[in-house]
């Protein structure tokens, strides 16, 4: 938590050193989490590299050295493309979404229990177990038969059709990420928000009458650094990990459907079986992830006052 | 620069508690006011009403000619210094100064005059543009105190400004803060738990317990006239030695030696200041003081010691020679009389010799 609260120098003990006899027991101690690195991430990440200059024979019998062809095919098609501008809109979308609607709850819910430390407990508790229970809530808003909200959406003479209709499916893919999303945001902006000293707001609150322009100058910037680390977070999540959203929405239907470029990894990969293809892919994907961090790192947070 | 007036302002916490009993205080325009009190007893909650950061419950405060009860704090045209600064950390010093200013759209040029002239006032003149965090303690409270007078503001509202210092700092920056208000003429409520800061500083002490107004007064009145037991034993260092003695017959009786006083009858409190006692002449009448412990402070000496089971404290001279019982005569003219159940001062003459 310290990382992300608005003040980490302040709160930073010294560092206590541990010595150790043995050279190797500290390696001994990492290796842990040495091994759940090299096993889920490095060792992965080598073998889509390496998988993405081949390609495999579809039966399985052994694989043939093409260079950089999966690459071309994948960025000359136009399927392709229009599946990477809909990851882009989505991604845009459900960031600054989830990140503007948690940031507005934390906003108001700050207003409430500043001070009363037993009712924010409760409250971040309520929040923190939310999450997955969200995401399933959100997926029955828009069942088909049940879900209330394609009911309201009658109403209104929108017959919405999920998983058949492409603009239909992508409001629902959007609204359900957005909607799982929103309890982290709102647990980290709000503990950010009680993260500012008591005197600064007060301080603020002598120099500047307007409640807008001091949110804007005095709370926002002091919330930047939680603003951050939330931004790279949700925009993984956005890319990553709505892929369990994705798949319930979109599986088994009609292929004109919206997907992200991760979901298209897994269809090419799993579903028809180009894993050179598919390597391919998410090694441009990496790419993409690893440029954005270090624009975030560089640009962003420079910007960034950390305390 | 305008008077406040403070009447019969009450506060009541949401839970019910009552943090201020209906207070009132006159201030007069340019008055250097200090709040002095133990801990708890309300300082901070009736300044932060005056303020606008807590709301009034009960009474009134008005600021020049302004009722200011339902006013935002930014529009009460008064400057707060907290305890521990409340700088923007995000901002230079130059815009910690410039904000406040920048919101009431002032010009621009005036905002840099403003604050190239508080830069020079306070010396802070090369840290204007450096982050809050690269700043020392002191050098945080200089900017404090920039960010309330560039804003020119009817009122200063001080919250224990000095407490996170050093005690040298501490009296270099107590002197600082008098010699600005005194140059700007601007009115002052100041609040400390430091009986020293509050002497040295005030036009007139205010002095609270438990959310009441216990005696108002210049620092020198209440030093020598304290209204009560709790004022007695609150100013001044080291704190005024109470005693129980007894009244009779237009003589005050203590510890076997008399003097004669007019106004009071019965069992009352005795209060002796350490500095106004001291060692009796050879033949005088004198009360025979038990030395206990005795504290070196350089340029005197505390004697703390027991007369049966009440103690008392002398400042002495370090050069005084001291044995295991000295004789200490009562000063006639610097006795303080107290009623022994409510503690009040109690008016008593001593009556002229001949
Ligand atoms: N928000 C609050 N809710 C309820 N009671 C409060 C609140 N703030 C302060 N109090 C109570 O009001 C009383 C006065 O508090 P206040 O902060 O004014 O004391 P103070 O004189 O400034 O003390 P100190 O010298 O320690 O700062 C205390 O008993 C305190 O417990
Ligand atoms: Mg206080």
């Amino acid at each position: 938590m310290t990382a992300i609260s608005a003040k980490p120098k302040v709160q930073a003990e010294p560092a206590k050193r541990v010595q150790f006899d043995n050279a190797l027991l500290p390696w001994l101690f990492l290796l842990p989490q040495l091994a759940v690195i090299v096993v889920f991430f490095y060792w992965p990440s080598v073998q889509a590299v390496q998988s993405s200059f081949f390609i495999e024979d579809p039966f399985g019998f052994g694989s043939t050295f093409v260079g950089m062809a999966n690459y071309a095919d994948a960025l000359a098609s136009r399927e392709y493309r229009r599946i990477a501008s809909f990851t882009a809109v989505f991604t845009v979308l459900v960031t600054f979404l989830s990140l503007a609607i948690g940031l507005l709850l934390a906003v108001k819910a700050d207003a409430v229990i500043r001070g009363a430390s037993a009712y924010k407990t409760l409250l971040i508790s309520v929040y923190a177990i939310a999450p997955p229970v969200a995401g399933l809530i959100g997926m029955m808003f828009f069942d088909m038969h049940i879900g209330p909200f394609v009911q309201m959406a009658a109403w209104f003479g929108w017959n919405m059709q999920v998983g058949l209709n492409y603009f239909d499916t992508a409001f629902a893919m959007v609204f359900v990420s957005v909607w799982k999303q929103i309890p982290y945001n709102f647990i980290f902006f709000l503990s950010g928000l009680q993260a500012v000293p008591v005197s600064v707001r007060e301080a603020a609150f002598i120099d500047c009458k307007n409640g807008w322009r001091r949110f804007r100058t005095v709370t926002l910037p002091l919330l930047m650094p939680t603003a951050f680390f939330l931004l790279i977070i949700n925009i993984t999540y956005a890319l990553f990990d709505t892929f369990g959203i994705i798949d319930v929405m979109v599986k088994d239907k009609p292929a004109n459907n919206p997907i992200t470029l991760v979901y298209k990894v897994y269809n090419d990969g799993f579903r028809g079986n180009d894993l050179g293809g598919s390597s391919a892919q998410s090694v441009i994907l990496m790419v993409v992830v690893f440029a954005l961090t270090i624009v975030q790192f560089r640009f962003l947070e420079k910007r960034i006052h950390y305390g | 620069m305008a008077s406040i007036a403070i009447e019969n302002v009450v506060k009541t916490y949401a839970g019910g508690n009552t943090a201020v009993h209906g207070v009132s205080i006159d201030i007069k325009d340019g008055e250097f006011i200090v709040l002095v009190g133990p801990s708890g007893c309300g300082k901070s909650t009736l300044l932060r009403m005056v303020a606008g950061l807590e709301p009034i419950s009960g009474g009134e405060v008005r600021i020049g000619d302004r009722r200011v009860n339902d006013l935002d704090p930014a529009d009460r045209d008064i400057a707060m210094v907290f305890q521990n600064y409340a700088l923007y950390p995000h901002m230079t010093v130059r815009e910690n100064l410039a904000y406040g200013l920048k919101n009431r759209k002032t010009p621009k040029a005036e905002i840099e005059a403003r604050v190239a002239e508080a830069a020079r006032m306070l010396e802070i003149g090369q840290y204007l543009d450096r982050k809050p965090r690269a700043l020392s303690g002191g050098q945080r409270q200089r900017v404090a105190m920039g960010r309330a007078i560039v804003r020119k503001p009817a009122a200063f509202l001080f919250d224990e400004p000095l407490s996170n210092l050093d005690a040298k700092l501490r009296v270099t920056m107590r002197a600082e803060i008098r010699k600005l208000q005194k140059r700007l003429g601007t009115t002052s409520i100041y609040v400390t738990h430091d009986q020293l800061e509050a002497m040295t500083l005030a036009d007139r002490l205010v002095v609270l317990n438990a959310g009441r107004i216990e005696q108002i007064g210049a620092p020198l009145e209440i030093y020598h006239k304290p209204a009560s037991t709790f004022v007695a034993s609150f100013i001044g260092s080291p704190a005024m030695n109470l005693v129980d003695a007894r009244a009779e017959g237009g003589m005050l009786w203590f510890g076997g030696v008399s003097v004669p006083l007019k106004g009071a009858q019965g069992p009352v409190t005795l209060g002796l200041r350490a500095e106004d006692l001291r060692l009796a002449a050879p033949g005088e009448a004198a009360v025979q003081l038990r030395i206990e412990h005795v504290e070196e402070l350089g340029a005197q000496r505390l004697v703390h010691g027991m007369f049966e089971d009440q103690s008392l404290t002398i400042a002495l001279s370090p050069d005084v020679p001291l044995s295991d019982v000295v004789p200490v005569a009562l000063p006639r003219e610097r006795l303080h009389l107290f009623d022994a159940v409510s503690g009040k001062r109690i008016e008593a003459r001593a009556p002229v010799f001949a």
